[in-house]
């Protein structure tokens, strides 16, 4: 496909008045800018959960003071209840999953520079963008509802398996109104994400500038399309998954129930239904989003290290067709969370050989990124050490997925601590110095101020360096049986493994207040940051080629034309050792190439 | 700032691997049959995935220690071979790992669930339930009474709902909270969940598997060590989730039949 | 842009308004995109996948009723196929002869044909009812009523969208975009398809 279509006229007016232009606003850069906003504080909020939990199952029967005034149920004496533990844990699993990892690197980044890096002024659906955004609030609104009803919130995980989420209240505390509210969530945040993906497949498709070829797009541009058609399969099926869930806990329904079942002393009035059928549902989503959770960091780290490097990466189209592999073959992998299920034992067989297969894509970027490094000039910075220590998480989280993927291994380590190790390196940590990365990168771009780099390099050390402190001995404590979604461990086994955890809550406490002074950093600057120029990182693509903030309207009216891809450093540029892409000039190869 | 970073690359692949090189922690005994198979593919997937997450940290920090904030002006290489290498290399490297760990991993995965039980396995029937587990020998007239999911009484220890009144098979039935088995027989384990979904995992026997509500699940094993070991629930079941647990009591086959026929007296 | 349609003075003035207009139809049709609405067919379909996949591979053990299908449904069935067949003589009046006005009168007639559909799967759930059949009876009734209602709702955004687009054709507004009937056409088309497609599941599941 060459160049898109002629841009259509949709162009808004520009905005006037406080609510147009910061509330209800059409800008997808407000709306970009809400998103990350929304992100940050369901990250903080999340990572307080984690050290209430860590807090607990080391020291089970402490007094965690406030806790008695946020939830007298929940922490009576200040004493957090099993229960209350699972509260806490399904919603930190809730809001890091879908309101960080889905928001922060793909809706909040994506939403900024999609349109900006293909040269167009907005989003195709301006409004259906403004929509989807106050949508995925009003999801966030109702799921921290959960917090503050007297049941609490639900405790059956993130996952919320059936039928212990499906029978209602029989089934234990929060299972009542808490988890349906998760599940009425859920069910907006997936229309809201299937608007978000809509715009961008949209978007790109149509809106790019003359010149913009397909191959032209940046790195992070491709990722973000390739993660929206994920997400437009992905969130379709969850969807459903929520409306047949929500029936069957409010309608007397029996999608998930089977007969026979005596939970509380009653017999619940069910029959027909298969536990099986929502974890497949489940997972068919669950897996493709753990990919719409990376890949978006996998663009951006691409896209910074080329800037940073001074020089191409050895392929973009090899990384492109990789991140693409990536997508398809993500959703022929779902069976592996289900090993154990009580599937037919042929099914995990044939779901292994594409889990270990998604290796292939997975090392052929993984190598890329290696590779291009060898002979480059890296100019580290708080951005690049980010993008850097990406790589480093990438692969420790990475490895461990090679155990997993044996159905005969995940025997011993389904549901032990190194699941829970694997997924927050990839996840927990590696995407999210993706979006570390993309803010400190673009963060001139979007206020117009420098943020601090010596904040910056702190920030990056403490949690490059804790990440690791608390997620690898995860990893140990796996292999050894530790199990997980315990409120603290009784076993006789784990006695001697204590110590250990309670090395790892040092290590996420003082890890997490590490990231205060992220959140000071971004505040203060916002403010006292040192004025931008408009291309601070002499980077190439279209975003720098404009000021910094950018007008709402992007280009001022103008249609930029394209001229070259976005990986013209090491070269004889007018301007230095690079050409942006917006430059008529022609390439001229360094000497001695 | 690069050479730190490198520097502490290094010493994060040091540390991490260090627990495991100096075996700080090792695997639980293996106390069954099929668990050797299972063990020696933790050991190989140890060794690939060790040595990759090992090389790919010294390898980022060698790159990372000779190529950041070079001289102005310093020249840039491309790496020799290019992306190409970088494929090949993928797919070679993945490709011997996916085939070797992959089929010889079946192995393994077949000993558990493709061979079936042998015709003299001892049948044993396991109900999970929020937040204990219980499990019901046939007794001598070797069946299983029926479960009655309305008959169901905790406060009268009637776990499974038998209804020993008016069904025959059910009188002789024995209902213990601990899994008794004697060493070195086939034990098949008929798998009931009463409410939710629930899991059984003894570590050392190497056996997890998901009870599913609705769904007649059966794992078996064999037990090649005498002593007690835990049973634990992996599948999140309420509140009580991580209390529940039961022990597995291996004994020696005049023990077993020892603790049977007191079973059987009560 | 002009698109009123003046009162023509001469047929010589006639022919050229007539061009005038049928070019800017022809650039408008230039600039549509359906990508979006491809993209959110595409969306909705898989979300119907799921749903056919939980009726299909559903486990369970309980002997399940056979639902018959209240007869209205393929009454239903004629009028949203009829329906199609209307909205695309309205096409006509778009391509071949610039009308609006009569275009807008079949999209009217499309409308009504829709509404007649809604009521008449709206029945269709009393007539269940009358025979004691509503939706937690047992698992085929629960797919019923699930899979009928989804459907229903998404034939309720496509009305809305009928009834925009039947606005913007009355004469009204200055500007006619040939994107929203593009549009329209290929989401009320999809509603037709989708529906034939879970009348056959229905019947063959249930």
């Amino acid at each position: 496909m060459q160049e898109g279509s002629v841009q259509e006229a949709h162009v808004h007016a520009p905005p006037e008045g406080f609510i147009r232009k910061y509330v209800f606003s059409l800008d997808h850069k407000v709306i970009g800018k809400q998103y990350y906003a929304l992100a940050l504080v369901a990250v903080f909020t999340g990572m307080i959960l984690s050290w209430l939990m860590r807090l607990h199952m080391v020291w089970p029967n402490s007094k965690i003071p406030l806790l008695e005034m946020f939830s007298k149920n929940g922490a009576p004496g200040g004493v957090m209840t099993p229960e209350y533990y699972l509260s806490l844990l399904t919603m930190h699993g809730t809001l890091m999953v879908f309101f960080v990892l889905t928001n922060a690197p793909f809706a909040a980044f994506g939403n900024y520079f999609l349109p900006i890096q293909i040269g167009a002024e907005d989003m195709a659906f301006p409004r259906f963008n403004m929509m989807s955004f106050w949508t995925t609030f009003a999801a966030w609104v109702v799921l921290m509802l959960a917090f503050f009803i007297p049941d609490g919130p639900p405790i059956a995980g993130w996952t919320e398996y059936t039928p212990l989420s499906a029978v209602g209240k029989d089934a234990g505390p929060g299972m009542a109104w808490g988890a349906s509210l998760w599940g009425i969530s859920i069910a907006i945040f997936c229309v809201a994400s299937l608007l978000g993906a809509l715009n961008f497949i949209a978007t790109t498709l149509d809106l790019r500038a003359k010149g913009m070829t397909l191959m032209r797009m940046p790195l992070c541009t491709w990722a973000w399309f390739v993660t929206s058609c994920i997400a437009l399969l992905a969130f379709a099926v969850l969807f459903p998954a929520c409306i047949l869930l929500i029936l069957d806990r409010h309608a007397g329904t029996s999608f998930f129930i089977p007969s026979g079942l005596v939970i509380s002393d009653r017999l619940q009035p069910h029959a027909g239904g298969s536990p099986l059928l929502w974890q497949h549902l489940f997972w068919f989503f669950g897996h493709p989003e753990v990919y719409i959770a990376i890949l978006p960091s996998m663009g951006i780290v691409s896209h910074i290290l080329v800037n940073s490097m001074r020089k191409p990466l050895l392929s973009a189209k090899v990384v492109i067709y990789s991140m693409m592999s990536i997508g398809f073959l993500s959703y022929m992998v779902w069976g592996h969370h289900m090993f154990v299920s009580g599937m037919n034992p042929m099914s995990s067989l044939a779901f292994s050989f594409p889990t270990l297969t998604i290796t292939i894509p997975a090392t052929v970027l993984t190598l890329i990124w290696l590779g291009s490094l060898y002979g480059a000039n890296i100019q580290t910075n708080s951005a690049s050490l980010f993008a850097l220590g990406f790589i480093s998480m990438f692969v420790a989280g990475g490895v461990s997925g090679f155990f997993l993927a044996q159905p005969s291994i995940d025997i011993y380590l389904h549901a032990t601590y190194f699941v829970v190790g694997h997924f927050h390196l990839v996840m927990g940590v590696a995407s999210l110095f993706g979006v570390f990365a993309g803010t400190y990168f673009w963060f001139p771009k979007m206020t117009g101020r420098m943020m601090s780099e010596t904040l910056g390099k702190l920030h990056f050390w403490i949690t490059f360096v804790g990440a690791y402190c608390i997620f690898m001995p995860f990893h140990y404590l796996g292999l050894i049986g530790n199990v997980r979604r315990y409120q603290s461990f009784v076993d006789d086994f784990m006695a001697p493994y204590i110590g250990w955890h309670k090395f790892v809550t040092f290590a996420a406490l003082i890890t997490g207040a590490g990231q205060f002074l992220f959140l000071f950093n971004l505040i203060y600057s916002r403010f006292k940051g040192k004025p931008a120029p408009e291309n601070p990182w002499n980077a190439t693509s279209l975003e720098w080629s404009i000021p910094s903030p950018p007008p709402w309207n992007n280009f001022g009216g103008k249609h930029p034309i394209v001229y070259h891809d976005p990986y013209q450093y090491g070269v004889n540029g007018s301007k230095g050792d690079f050409v942006m892409q917006d430059s008529p000039e022609q390439v001229v190869p360094a000497s001695g190439d | 700032m690069g050479k730190a970073l490198a520097v502490v690359l290094v010493l994060i692949a040091v540390l991490s691997a260090y627990p495991i090189v100096m075996h700080m922690f090792v695997l639980p005994e293996d106390i069954s049959t099929h668990g050797h198979a299972i063990d020696e593919q933790i050991h190989d997937t140890m060794l690939e995935a060790g040595l990759s997450f090992v090389a790919a940290q010294i390898v980022l920090a060698i790159f990372v220690w000779g190529f950041t904030n070079r001289k102005a002006g310093s020249p840039l290489k491309n790496f020799p071979g290019g992306a190409k290498v970088a494929v090949i290399a993928a797919f070679v490297l993945v490709g011997t790992e996916v085939l070797a760990l992959g089929v010889m991993g079946q192995k393994a995965w077949a000993q558990v669930y493709f061979t079936p039980p042998r015709p003299d396995a001892i049948q044993i029937q396991a109900q999970a339930e929020q937040f204990a587990f219980y499990f019901r020998y046939a007794g001598p007239d070797g069946k299983f009474g029926t479960i009655h999911p309305d008959k169901i009484d905790e406060g009268n220890q009637n776990y499974f709902g038998l209804d020993p009144a008016n069904e025959v098979e059910a009188r002789d039935d024995i209902v213990s909270g601990e899994l008794v088995v004697p060493v070195n027989r086939e034990v098949q384990l008929l798998m009931h969940a009463k409410d939710v979904g629930h899991s059984f995992y003894v570590r050392e026997l190497r056996i997890q598997q998901d009870f599913v509500p609705g769904l007649d699940l059966s794992v078996h094993f064999t037990a090649t060590k005498i002593g007690k070991y835990e049973i634990v629930c992996t599948q999140l079941c309420g509140l009580g989730h991580y209390n529940m647990k039961a022990y597995l009591s291996v004994m020696s086959q005049e023990d077993y039949e020892k603790w049977l026929k007191e079973q059987a007296a009560q | 842009m002009s698109s009123s349609i003046a009162t023509p003075i001469s047929s010589q003035a006639n022919a050229l308004h007539r061009k005038h207009a049928a070019a800017q139809v022809a650039r408008s049709a230039r600039r549509t995109s359906s990508s979006g609405i491809w993209v959110g067919v595409f969306a909705i379909t898989m979300s119907f996948a799921a749903f056919t996949s939980a009726l299909v591979v559903r486990e369970g053990t309980t002997d399940w009723s056979h639902l018959v299908l209240p007869p209205i449904l393929y009454v239903n069935t004629a009028f949203i196929l009829a329906s199609s067949a209307t909205l695309e003589i309205a096409r006509r009046f778009l391509r071949v002869s610039i009308e609006p006005r009569k275009a807008g009168a079949w999209v009217g007639l499309t409308l009504l044909l829709g509404v007649a559909f809604c009521f008449g799967q709206y029945r269709g759930w009393l007539d269940l009812r009358a025979q004691g059949i509503y939706l937690a009876t047992n698992p085929n009734s629960s797919f019923f009523y699930v899979l009928t209602f989804m459907h229903a709702l998404h034939v309720l955004a496509g009305l809305v969208a009928l009834a925009y687009l039947a606005y913007r054709l009355s004469g009204s507004k200055k500007n006619f975009r040939w994107g929203i009937f593009a549009n329209a056409a290929i989401y009320w088309h999809f509603m037709a398809v989708l529906w034939v497609y879970l009348l056959l599941l229905c019947r063959a599941e249930l």
